[in-house]
């Protein structure tokens, strides 16, 4: 989709980019980063000709962007950059027609096509269409922006920290929109950001930069696996461990081997449970909830006519299985709790996670990828 | 206001004269002015000298510069107006400039990513962003411009100075009253008007609650 070969720009003596070498695959989400000046704001505006390169080219489609019209060039490609972006002289819905409205299209259509986007990006068009940009919260230019980026449904987007100037609680909330949003478009991105956490998050391939040279471009297991020098390790930060966490789902980790009891089934049946081998059981409501749990000793000192119920420990915390073990490991800490359920979509528990499961996930050499799940 | 009661034709007709000789200047002003200033954001080496020169045509005192035109313009409001365009230059280019050079620098790569032209970026963003400040120069170049035409008068170029140099020689108060009255009410509703203008062209700014950004004027 996009090839970059043998890139360099140069400003003055320095190089910005130098001699960089990218194949971006159709679909795929890539994430350039770095600290500040690595050459990964320059590398992204040359696939839109903001900035030409020095030498080397770039294709897109197989073709050679040096020899199209730039303005037509940048009409196909979305643009995104941090909330600031819009402008601030024009309506919410002038904003995201912009591009249709350069390219001429229809007024009737461009209209349609604003509360088709408004809609999208979770913004209820009637409230927000004649609205001024700084009438908004940054939450909500935020997804303007976005928005204005789809307007043409442009085969590729280029994004330039456009989460940067939110509030992190907002930052997380727009982060998982667009996540589920790309699922939708699937897009071709090319996403600058200095965050290491969002480039995890949202990556097909994160490339890191120093200095205008990609150090390592690779997916983000292998990022943190296989740092390829001291600068991508330093780079990752030393909560790499914890960074795992955030890329694996619970339901890929989690123990599956659980029975259930309800709180009105007897001792005998719980303990007979336990004889033939269950070590895991979870007390479930007639609603099918995780309502707590039982553990062995209590269970041994009751009388096998009682009820579950009355040695049950009315406390477990549930955790949804598409979240991630970092959500996991969070929700462990803030209950101090040493085990929790996961539930499925139905608040139906599915499986356990450990503390002792967790520790195994950090220490086995090798991650099961995504991709083979 | 006995004057004017008694001669409201001539205060009239002189009242008219002088929102002509204003209104010329001024608008062809903004159209010469404006272009300078927008050829200057794109050649920006061109800044110094045409400010510079702009700047000394400024200084030079009214009366002077109204003498040294006549031998080119003769008498009248030819010279005046020429005058007065002078004048102004410096105000318009000024704030041309500097209202479309401190856009948010990312805004203008924003309509440029987009696949502005470079014309579509100049009538979409940079004018109606750099608005603001080239209209506070417009209002300025207004009320100079009518203070300044009062001067004009000398080179029989007509207008209200007329009534007020009539009183000055006659050390005639109630015609000078003639003349200063509706030149004070010319220069702050000319003045009012290009506000009521301005926040017409700037609904973006005042739909947002009050930061006090909007309230000057």
């Amino acid at each position: 989709m996009i090839r970059l070969e043998n890139v360099t720009k140069q400003f003055g003596v320095v190089k910005a980019v130098d001699q960089v070498n990218l194949h971006i695959t159709p679909g795929e989400f890539l994430v350039l980063i770095g600290p500040s000046g690595c050459g990964k704001t320059t590398t992204m505006k040359m696939i839109n000709r903001l900035i030409d390169p020095s030498a080397g080219r770039i294709l897109i489609k197989g073709k050679d962007i040096s020899a199209e019209d730039p303005i037509q060039l940048r009409r196909q490609i979305g643009y995104a950059i941090q909330e600031i972006g819009l402008l601030p002289h024009m309506t919410i819905a002038d904003n995201i027609a912009l591009v249709p409205r350069l390219l001429k299209w229809p007024k009737k259509k461009q209209r349609q096509r604003v509360e088709e986007l408004l809609e999208m990006v979770g913004l209820d068009a009637a409230t927000f269409m004649h609205k001024y940009p700084r009438q908004l919260s940054g939450g909500q230019r935020q997804r303007v922006g976005v928005a204005r980026a789809l307007a043409v449904d442009p085969p590729i987007m280029l994004m330039d920290e456009p989460f940067g100037a939110l509030d992190p609680i907002t930052r997380e909330q727009m982060q998982d929109e667009f996540i589920k949003l790309q699922e939708q478009v699937k897009k071709t991105i090319v996403f600058v950001t200095h965050d290491m956490d969002e480039a995890l998050k949202f990556a097909d391939r994160v490339a890191i930069m120093n200095h205008g040279k990609i150090i390592q471009c690779d997916s983000p297991e292998m990022i943190l696996r296989r740092p390829a020098n001291k600068f991508v390790r330093d780079f990752v930060g030393s909560d790499h461990t914890l960074k795992q966490l955030s890329l694996i789902k619970v339901k890929e980790a989690m123990i599956t081997d659980i029975d259930t009891l309800h709180p009105d089934n007897t001792i005998a049946q719980a303990k007979e449970l336990f004889k033939r081998g269950s070590s895991n059981i979870v007390v479930v409501a007639k609603t099918g909830e995780a309502i707590g749990y039982i553990n062995r000793e209590d269970l041994n000192k009751t009388p096998e006519d009682r009820f579950v119920s009355e040695i049950t420990v009315n406390s477990i915390s549930t955790v949804a299985s598409d979240k991630t073990l970092k959500d996991a490991l969070t929700v462990m800490l803030k209950n101090d709790a040493g085990y929790i359920a996961v539930s499925d979509e139905n608040r139906k528990p599915v499986g356990l996670i450990t503390s002792s499961r967790l520790r195994q996930i950090v220490s086995e050499p090798r991650l099961n990828s995504r991709e083979e799940q | 206001m006995q004057y004017i009661l008694q001669n409201p034709g001539t205060v009239l007709k002189l009242t008219l004269e002088h929102i002509q000789i204003s209104l010329i200047s001024v608008a062809v002003s903004i159209v010469i002015g404006v272009v300078i200033g927008i050829i200057l954001t794109r050649i920006k080496i061109l800044q110094g000298p045409v400010l510079g020169l702009a700047g000394v045509l400024y200084t030079i005192p009214s009366l002077a510069l109204f003498a040294m035109l006549i031998p080119f313009f003769g008498l009248g409001l030819k010279p005046t107006v020429f005058a007065l365009i002078l004048y102004s230059q410096l105000a318009i280019i000024r704030n041309t400039v500097s209202g479309i050079e401190t856009i948010d620098p990312s805004i203008i790569e924003v309509a440029e990513g987009m696949g502005m032209t470079g014309w579509q970026k100049l009538f979409l963003v940079e004018l109606p962003l750099g608005l603001p400040v080239i209209m506070a120069g417009v209002r300025m170049v207004t009320v100079m411009a009518i203070g300044v035409a009062t001067i004009a008068s000398y080179i029989s170029a007509g207008g209200l100075g007329d009534l007020i140099f009539l009183g000055m020689q006659t050390v005639d108060l109630n015609v000078i009253f003639a003349g200063a009255l509706p030149l004070i009410i010319l220069a702050l509703g000319a003045d009012r008007i290009l506000v009521l203008l301005q926040r017409k062209l700037e609904r973006w700014r005042e739909d947002l609650p009050s930061t006090g950004l909007v309230k000057e004027g």
